[in-house]
C-alpha cells in the first residue's frame, strides 16, 4: 500500500488534468456557434438568487449526471446555494415529491393517473407541472466488423429487436443500405437486463414508428424476446463492443470506442444522430396539454414524425414542480435553480451525451418557471 | 444453536455457585454479552419476519407456481407471474462451478502455506491471499466482464465445439455469445471465495498436532505422506466447512454477477455452463432501482427470502461440520 499511494495520487492528478483539458477543449468549441441551427438557445440568464438552501430533489437515475451539473452551475451562479438530488428512480421520485419529502421530483415519464391528483394535493390544490429539462437521444449502436455506416428504418429496427430479422445480410437490411456490404453474421441483440426508462422509451419508439412491426408492447422491461440482457447501459455497451455482429440501444454518451450509432430513416432519408438533428425533432414537439405550462411532451408524436433531418429517437426526463403552493423561500430557490438549469447549464450537459434545449422549448420552460409562485 | 447449547452448561454453574459474591462488574458484563448475543439473533429473526411479511402479498397474487415456474413478469401488479426455478438453479450452478474451481486451488495454497513454504514467505503470502477478500466485488465484476470474458470466450467456444455433446458444455442459451456465461461468472466467483476457503483451511491445517506430524516423520514418512496421513485427516472437516462458508459467500454474491451475467430474452437455464441467467441476488440488485409498487417489490423480496433460507442452511451445515470436528 505504501508503494501504491503516491502512484494513486499521480493517477488522480493525471486524470484530473485530462478531464480539465477535455472540458476546456469542449467549452471553447462549444462557445463558438458552429452552425446556424435552430438550437442556438440562450446560454445566460439573470437569476434572482436566494431562498431555501439546500433544495432537495429525488428521482430518475437517468438525469442524475445532468442534475449534478445543474447543481454545480447553480452554485456558480448563486454562491452558497446548493441542491441535493437523490437518484433513487423515477417511481421513488414521484412518491417522495407527492409525500412532500422533496422540493422537486425527477421522473422519466410525466405524472399520470392517481399521481396527478396526489401531486395536486401536495401543492395545496394547485396542479404540478412536468418540465422537460433533460433531453437525451437514444442510440441504436452496433459493432459489425467492416461496416462503418448503417441505416435503419424504425420498422427494420423493430424487426431486429424482436427477432424477425436474424442476420445482417437480410434483404430488408440490404435494401435500405445500398452500397454497404453487409456480412452474413448472425445479429446479436443486446438489451437492458434491469428495468429502465431507456428501454421503455425505446419500445415506445418501436411501437409508434415501427409501422406495426412491434407488437411486443412497452414497459421498462425489454419485451423483444430475443438476444441477451446486460446490466445497465454500460453493460450493454461493453457487451455490444465485445461481439462481432452485435447491436443494442443505449444513451448516446455510451457510444464510444468501436461502437457506431446507426442512422435512422423515418421516411425522409437517413438522419445521423447529432445534437442539431435531435433539436430539430424537439422543435416539432407537441405537448399533451398544449397552451399550458405543463410541458409533458407527446413523445409518440415525435417518434412517429418524419420531419426531414430530424432524429426522433430521444428520451426526455422531467422535473416535477408545483405551479403554486410553495412557501416563498422554496419558490424563490426552485425558480432560481430551474432558471439556471434551463439556460447556463444546458451547454455543459451537452458534453455528457444530452442535447441542449432548443430555443423554442427553452422559451416555454422559462415561461413556466417564471410562472411558479 | 449448537454453539449456545454447548457454551451455557459450562458457563452457568460457576456463576450460580458463588451466587452470594456476584460483583456488579460481572453482572454488567454478563448482561452486555447476553444482550449482544440476543441482539444478533433478534436481528436475524426480524430480517426473516420482514422478508416474510413483505413477500406474502406478492406470493398470494402470484399467477404461477412460485417454486417451479421459470417466468418472471412483475411489471403489472395486477397480473404478477413469477417463479424462482431458474434463479435458484443459476444461483446454485454458478456457486458450484466456483467451488469446483476454488476448492482444489485453496487446498493447494493452504497446504503450501502451512507445509511447504518457508516461514518468512508464508506470512506475506497469506496476507496477499487475504487481501483478495478486500477487493470490492464490483471491481471483480468489471474485471470479469471487461478483461476476463474476452480471454475466456474463445476457450469457452473451443470447449463447446469439442465437448458440446456433454450437456453441461452444450450450446448455451445466450449463444452465440460466450462472454456473460455462468462459466465466466463461476471463474470470477472462484477468485472471490478463494481467500475465505484458503485462510480458514490454513488455520485448521496449522493446528495439526505436532506429535502426529513428528510421529509420521519418525516413521520415515515423506512430506506428502505426512500431509496425507496427518494434516488432511485432521483438517478435512475444517476444510469442508471452509468450503461451505465459501459457498455461502458465493450464493449471496450480488453485484459482480449482475455485471457479468447476460440474461437471455428467450430460452431458459438448461444445465450448460455456457448459459446466461440471473441469480437471486443479481436479479434483485438489477431491478432494485425501479421498485415502484410494493407488490412487485414483494416478488423480489420473496426471491430474497428463498436465498436467505438457502444461505442460512448452507452456513448452518458449515458450522455443524466445523463444530462436530472441534468437539470430537
Amino acid at each position: 500500500m505504501k508503494i501504491m499511494r503516491p502512484m494513486g495520487a499521480v493517477g488522480i492528478v493525471a486524470s484530473a488534468a485530462l478531464v480539465l483539458a477535455a472540458c476546456s477543449q469542449e467549452s471553447s468549441s462549444g462557445n463558438t456557434p458552429t452552425s446556424g441551427a435552430a438550437s442556438a438557445a440562450t446560454a445566460t440568464a439573470s437569476v434572482a438568487c436566494g431562498g431555501k438552501t439546500p433544495l432537495s430533489g429525488e428521482g430518475s437515475t437517468a438525469q442524475k449526471t445532468a442534475v449534478d451539473i445543474f447543481s454545480q452551475e447553480y452554485a456558480k451562479a448563486c454562491p452558497g446555494q446548493t441542491v441535493n438530488y437523490n437518484a433513487t428512480g423515477s417511481g421513488a421520485g414521484v412518491k417522495q415529491f407527492n409525500a412532500k419529502q422533496v422540493d422537486f421530483g425527477g421522473s422519466d415519464s410525466p405524472l399520470s393517473g392517481a399521481d396527478v391528483d396526489a401531486a395536486k394535493t401536495r401543492c395545496g390544490g394547485n396542479p404540478a407541472w412536468n418540465l422537460p429539462l433533460v433531453v437525451g437521444p437514444i442510440s441504436i449502436a452496433y459493432k459489425i466488423n467492416g461496416v462503418t455506416s448503417l441505416t435503419l428504418t424504425p420498422e427494420v429496427a423493430a424487426k431486429i429487436f424482436n427477432g424477425q430479422i436474424k442476420t445482417w445480410n437480410d434483404p430488408a437490411l440490404v435494401a435500405i443500405n445500398p452500397g454497404v456490404s453487409l456480412p452474413s453474421t448472425p445479429i446479436q441483440v443486446f438489451s437492458r437486463s434491469d428495468e429502465s426508462g431507456t428501454t421503455d422509451n425505446f419500445q415506445h419508439y418501436l411501437a409508434a414508428a415501427g409501422k406495426g412491426a412491434w407488437t411486443q408492447g412497452t414497459g421498462k422491461a425489454f419485451k423483444g424476446g430475443v438476444g441477451n440482457g446486460a446490466q445497465g447501459s454500460n453493460g450493454v455497451a461493453s457487451a455490444v463492443r465485445a461481439a462481432d455482429g452485435a447491436i443494442g440501444y443505449m444513451e448516446s454518451s455510451y457510444v464510444t470506442n468501436g461502437l457506431t450509432a446507426a442512422k435512422l430513416d423515418s421516411g425522409s432519408g437517413a438522419v445521423e444522430l447529432t445534437p442539431q438533428n435531435v433539436a430539430k425533432a424537439l422543435d416539432a414537439a407537441s405537448f399533451k396539454a398544449p397552451g399550458t405550462n405543463d410541458l409533458a411532451m407527446d413523445l409518440d408524436k415525435i417518434y412517429a414524425s418524419n420531419t426531414p433531418g430530424a432524429y426522433p429517437l430521444l428520451l426526455t426526463t422531467y422535473e416535477l414542480v408545483c405551479s403554486k403552493g410553495y412557501d416563498a423561500d422554496t419558490a424563490k430557490a426552485v425558480k432560481a435553480f430551474l432558471t439556471v438549469s434551463a439556460t447556463t447549464a444546458q451547454q455543459p450537459i451537452a458534453n455528457k451525451g444530452f442535447v441542449p434545449l432548443p430555443q423554442s422549448l427553452q422559451d416555454k420552460v422559462l415561461t413556466a418557471v417564471n410562472a411558479i409562485s | 444453536m449448537g454453539v449456545r447449547r454447548r457454551l451455557y452448561p459450562s458457563r452457568r454453574p460457576p456463576i450460580s455457585a458463588n451466587k452470594t459474591k456476584v460483583r456488579a462488574g460481572d453482572r454488567i458484563f454478563q448482561n452486555l454479552t447476553t444482550g449482544a448475543g440476543v441482539l444478533v439473533v433478534a436481528l436475524i429473526g426480524l430480517i426473516g419476519i420482514f422478508l416474510v411479511v413483505q413477500a406474502i402479498p406478492a406470493l398470494k397474487a402470484d399467477g404461477v407456481n412460485f417454486l417451479t415456474s421459470r417466468t418472471w413478469v412483475t411489471n403489472d401488479p395486477t397480473n404478477l407471474r413469477f417463479g424462482i426455478l431458474d434463479l435458484a438453479l443459476v444461483t446454485i450452478y454458478t456457486s458450484l462451478v466456483a467451488l469446483i474451481i476454488a476448492m482444489p486451488i485453496s487446498l493447494g495454497i493452504a497446504l503450501f502455506l502451512t507445509q511447504y513454504a518457508p516461514r518468512q514467505l508464508a506470512r506475506p503470502f497469506a496476507y496477499v491471499v487475504d487481501l483478495l477478500a478486500a477487493v470490492p466485488s464490483i471491481i471483480f465484476g468489471l474485471w470479469g466482464i471487461l478483461v476476463l470474458a474476452p480471454v475466456l470466450s474463445p476457450v469457452a467456444q473451443w470447449i463447446n465445439d469439442v465437448l458440446g455433446f456433454i450437456p453441461i458444455f452444450g450450446k448455451g442459451n445466450i449463444f452465440p455469445n460466450f462472454a456473460g456465461t455462468i462459466f465466466t461468472a463461476g471463474v470470477v466467483l472462484a477468485v472471490m471465495v478463494l481467500p475465505i476457503i484458503t485462510s480458514l483451511s490454513r488455520e485448521v491445517f496449522e493446528r495439526t498436532p505436532t506429535p502426529h506430524v513428528e510421529g509420521a516423520l519418525a516413521l520415515g514418512a515423506t512430506r506428502w505422506e505426512v500431509i496425507r496421513t496427518t494434516v488432511l485427516p485432521f483438517g478435512k472437516a475444517g476444510y469442508i466447512g471452509a468450503s461451505m462458508l465459501g459457498l455461502g459467500r458465493a450464493l449471496g454474491e450480488t453485484i459482480a454477477l449482475a455485471v457479468i451475467l447476460f440474461i437471455p430474452q428467450a430460452g431458459h437455464f438448461d444445465w450448460s455452463v455456457f448459459d446466461g441467467g440471473a441469480t437471486f441476488a443479481s436479479k434483485i440488485a438489477s431491478n432494485a432501482a425501479e421498485f415502484n409498487n410494493p407488490t412487485s417489490a414483494g416478488a423480489y423480496i420473496a426471491a430474497g427470502l428463498v436465498l436467505f433460507v438457502l444461505t442460512f442452511a448452507v452456513n448452518f451445515a458449515a458450522r455443524a461440520i466445523i463444530g462436530e470436528r472441534q468437539s470430537a
